[in-house]
């Protein structure tokens, strides 16, 4: 193993894993209610995780200040969500129990993941559902009247909630009106079209945050108590996604740059059934969700370069290859096994679609069996935004799906509180690193961010408050000294005036990541990833484009800041691929298989691996906080 | 494919904004709209011309960020979609494009294509929701639901603030999105204990917002992406009036009922 230092006490809580939280909840401090308004806290973020937790901390009685770059906190990612949101209710009676849910989680993310934290994500999950239920989340029933269910990856039972292909929309709705309530009452000061743009650090702790307000091009400081890190994943480093354009690293990226770890950068998630690309001028991958595989089998020709129709195609030469690798599972095998399958059949020349670069996602079956009506009562607004960009009906021939960069597992290190190694900074939802280990199940990020937000956080924060005096003074020279570098940066991007739009540099970066620290990773290209990336950060300083005036709304000069990040975050994540020399979950290094299986090594890399900066010009140095499976055993994962 | 493109440029919600003619090539037809709006940002650019400003984010037609009209139409001239699924193909090769923000006195330009929805925002926080502290939930399946109701209730909820309503309908009249928020809970269960207060509430914010009144014009639904019924509207009429009644009965001050036509 390499030597590397240990992290700060993850403070997981002695005892049983069934009473690990309870026992941390019994530990808190508790601060009264009077004292509670003297604090204020700062969260960053207003997606799933953002807004539970803001509304939810502002329901005890702190003062919350929101921030979101966004014009309405309810269009934060979260909104796309599409699929689902898991929990142990068991109301199916399939033998589902929080023991399961927490296995198969765990399981999912390769073992690379938390014990304690997962089962309490799975002890919280319940209490999501009762919450959102209450707030009014229209999610789908059955004649009964009682809630419905569905299938995702990686699970043998039907344990996912779901408001038709929108319930990431429906449960911001849910958390969005929760917020706009504290809002009301002036428990929490919101502002939107506001980004974050540098941390503040004052005598060893979180004080604050710089933000840039993107209308009038304010830098300004924000002081508190406390700062949440609400701020969502980094897909968008591949360029292509299927995240909105505008998620970013940044937020993450300028707090690990002040001192915050960055755990696990290269567990990214490629999902398997998205949109494959059609034209050079694309913006985006669309996502269809992992849902459509309770109805929809994948396959492709048995025959390579097989040119016929779908519809030609006899059942006799079709291979619908993850019925036949993984027979236990089949389609609703987990996702960075299925990505990997997908990509292996189109490199053995049968994948289909103009560029041989998809497979097909037929519901030929289902809609025989089931009829068109019930197939459209599931995913009609899957179906049709699949026609609308595709120009293909999905009801008559085959969808085609390729993977595609979907959701980020790594993210900044949080302790059991969900606290960084910088006291005073918290992190929520995707921005953190905490439950999925090296892949995450379908359904579970929702799960993740609602449980962090509603339900832990509120708690744990309070713990760390209430050892501190509210902070009174209304300035600090630490926030002045980073108000001032972030006005410097900000001049910088806007003195960029060479030949080269943002979005060019952008799309090589995605490029680079996409070719070396994908689906398939090897040592030879991600040590030329690296070297790749540090010519491109040189060719943004110098030939990249911005221009414009920084007291109106830039939307270029936005998206420089953010581009910068990812061009030295991309660095970080080829470093953390390069040094994890294993396959586990959906990081697969070739040179770590067995029978095209991942690999994965335990006895030497069982660990989360987080990275500290060290300054502009040194390399990061890399921490590592072994797991210890207490209750389970790490066996290999099998889905066969 | 080839286009000529009028678009609405403006620096500031100071300044006065103007059409701007540019003329675009060589584009695909699976180009989505805003694909093809980026493509002649990227050339703007080159040339050291400021590029166009303009609210997007999903692509996926659910966040509402999108906001276009497009020759006359707010979101263009499809139906029932939004601006960022559009495709070029949905366009003739060689036509000339019109291309302006959401028109509309309570949502001011911000920047070229680009609005300030906030009083949106002013609409919901008066009232557009259900108070449940965190951790007071009963268990889920405590309440029934039948699932024609939950349908109901999830195509109301379906709205996804983009606020086309507004720029089509000539008075600048919200009453489409209102509707649908009140709707989304009025039909629930859960919705009930506040059903009466959240639409008082919220039809005040909406008038004091400065959004017109509806005059049965009919254009919010059609340009609606998320096809939320015109039918709502009435629904939001009576909830209203049934509100201010029970207010009245016991004796309170009359409601403002100017909106009611
Ligand atoms: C297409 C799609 C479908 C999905 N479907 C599912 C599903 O069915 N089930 C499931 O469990 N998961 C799903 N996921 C994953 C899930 O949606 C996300 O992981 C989750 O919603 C993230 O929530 P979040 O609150 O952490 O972040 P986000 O919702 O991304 O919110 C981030 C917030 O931070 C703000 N922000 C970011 N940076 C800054 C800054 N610098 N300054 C100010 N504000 C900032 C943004 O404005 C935004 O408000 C899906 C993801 C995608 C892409
Ligand atoms: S009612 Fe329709 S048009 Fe109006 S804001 Fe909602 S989705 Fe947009
Ligand atoms: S960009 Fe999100 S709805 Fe159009």
């Amino acid at each position: 193993m390499i030597s590397s230092k240990e992290i700060p006490d993850a403070k997981i809580p002695d005892g049983p894993l069934e009473q690990k939280w309870e026992r941390c909840l019994d530990g808190l401090k508790l601060i009264s209610p009077n004292n509670k308004r003297k604090y204020k806290v700062l969260v960053v973020g207003t997606g799933l995780a953002g807004a539970s937790a803001a509304a939810t901390l502002a329901e005890l009685g702190y003062q919350v200040e929101s921030f979101t770059f966004h014009d309405s906190p309810r269009r934060a990612h979260s909104v796309a969500a599409q699929g689902g949101i898991n929990a142990a209710k068991n109301y199916r009676g399939d033998g589902d129990s929080i023991h399961r849910l927490f296995y198969d989680t765990i399981k999912g993310g390769d073992f690379r993941s938390r014990e304690a934290n997962v089962y309490r994500l799975a002890q919280v999950s319940n209490n999501i559902i009762d919450q959102c239920v209450a707030q009014g989340v229209p999610f789908a029933r059955e004649y009964g009247g009682l809630l419905d269910n569905r299938s995702f990856g990686g699970a043998l039972v039907s344990r996912t909630f779901y408001a038709r292909g929108q319930t990431g929309q429906q449960l911001l709705l849910g958390a969005y009106g929760a917020l706009n309530r504290q809002i009301h009452t002036g428990q929490i000061k919101l502002h939107t079209r506001t980004e974050m743009v540098d941390l503040v650090m004052e005598a060893g702790v979180a004080r604050g945050i710089v933000t840039r307000d993107l209308v009038s091009g304010e830098i300004q400081a924000h002081l508190g108590d406390a700062v949440v890190l609400a701020t969502g994943g980094y897909s968008n480093a591949f360029y292509l996604s299927t995240n909105a354009a505008t998620c970013n690293v940044t937020a993450s990226y300028r707090a690990y740059k002040r001192g915050a770890l960055f755990a696990n950068p290269s567990f990214t998630q490629i999902h398997p059934t998205c949109i494959p690309m059609s034209h050079e001028g694309q913006s985006k991958l669309t996502l269809m969700s992992e849902s459509l595989r309770n109805h929809g089998r994948i396959w492709v020709p048995k025959q390579a370069a097989d040119q016929r129709s779908p519809q030609q195609i006899p059942e006799s030469e079709r291979d619908y290859f993850l019925e036949r690798k993984y027979p236990a599972y089949g389609n609703l095998s987990p996702r960075d096994i299925s990505s990997r399958a997908v990509k292996e059949v189109c490199d053995e020349g049968r994948g289909v679609g103009a560029m041989g670069r998809s497979v097909y996602l037929d519901f030929g079956e289902a809609i025989e069996q089931l009829g068109v009506e019930k197939i459209s009562e599931h995913y009609g607004n899957l179906f049709e935004m699949y026609q609308h960009i595709t120009d293909e009906n999905p009801y008559q021939t085959p969808m085609r799906i390729y993977p595609a960069a979907h959701y980020t597992m790594g993210g900044l290190w949080v302790d059991y509180h969900l606290m960084s190694n910088l006291p005073g900074l918290f992190v929520v939802g995707e921005a953190n690193f905490s439950d999925h280990g090296a892949n995450r199940l379908g359904a579970s990020a929702l799960m993740q961010g609602l449980a962090d937000g509603y339900f832990i956080l509120p708690q744990t924060l309070g713990d760390y408050l209430a050892d501190k005096k509210p902070a009174t003074e209304p300035t600090s020279t630490a926030a002045d000294a980073v108000v001032a570098e972030s006005q410097q940066q900000s001049e910088a991007l806007l003195a960029l005036n060479g030949d080269c739009s943002i979005r060019s540099l952008h799309r090589e970066l995605g490029g680079i990541l996409w070719n070396h620290c994908g689906m398939s990773r090897t040592a030879t290209g991600l040590g030329e990833a690296i070297e790749q990336l540090g010519e491109l950060k040189q060719k943004f300083w110098q030939r990249g484009m911005v221009g414009g005036s920084g007291e109106v709304l830039n939307q270029e000069l936005e998206q420089a800041g953010r581009v910068a990040d990812f061009i030295e975050f991309g660095e970080l994540m080829c470093r953390d691929a390069l040094q994890r020399e294993e396959s586990c979950g959906a990081h697969f290094r070739e040179e770590y298989q067995e029978q095209g299986e991942a690999a994965r090594n335990d006895a030497d890399f069982s660990h989360v691996t987080a990275w500290a900066h060290k300054g502009e010009d040194q390399p990061p140095e890399s921490h590592c906080e072994t797991l210890q499976f207490e209750s389970i055993h790490a066996g290999k994962r099998n889905y066969e | 494919m080839r286009f000529n493109l009028r678009v609405w440029r403006q620096l500031n919600q100071a300044s006065e904004g103007e059409f701007e003619s540019y003329s675009i090539d060589r584009i695909g037809a699976d180009l989505s709209f805003l694909e093809m709006i980026d493509h002649l940002n990227e050339a703007l650019i080159e040339q050291k011309i400021r590029p166009i400003a303009f609210d997007h984010d999903c692509r996926e037609g659910i966040c509402g960020a999108c906001s276009l009209i497009i020759d006359g139409v707010p979101h263009g001239p499809m139906g029932a979609t939004t601006t960022c699924q559009l495709y070029m193909r949905h366009f003739e090769d060689g036509a000339e494009i019109t291309i302006e923000p959401w028109r509309a006195g309570p949502f001011p330009v911000i920047q070229d294509l680009v609005v300030d929805r906030s009083p949106f925002e002013r609409i919901l926080q008066a009232g557009g929701y259900v108070s449940v502290h965190t951790g007071e939930a009963p268990d889920a399946n405590v309440l029934l639901v039948s699932k024609e109701v939950a349908e109901r209730a999830f195509e109301a909820a379906n709205c996804i603030g983009c606020g086309a309503c507004v720029t089509a309908c000539p008075n600048a009249s919200a009453m489409l999105f209102v509707a649908a928020k009140v709707t989304h809970l009025a039909l629930l269960p859960q919705g009930q204990p506040e059903r009466e207060r959240r639409v008082v509430k919220m039809v005040e914010a909406m008038d004091a917002e400065g959004f017109g009144n509806c005059s049965n014009h009919y254009a919010c639904a059609d340009a609606c992406p998320k096809q939320i019924p015109l039918s709502l509207i009435a629904r939001l009429n009576r909830e209203f009036l049934q509100s201010a009644l029970l207010g009245r009965e016991f004796g309170e001050d009359d409601l403002d009922c100017c909106h009611q036509e």
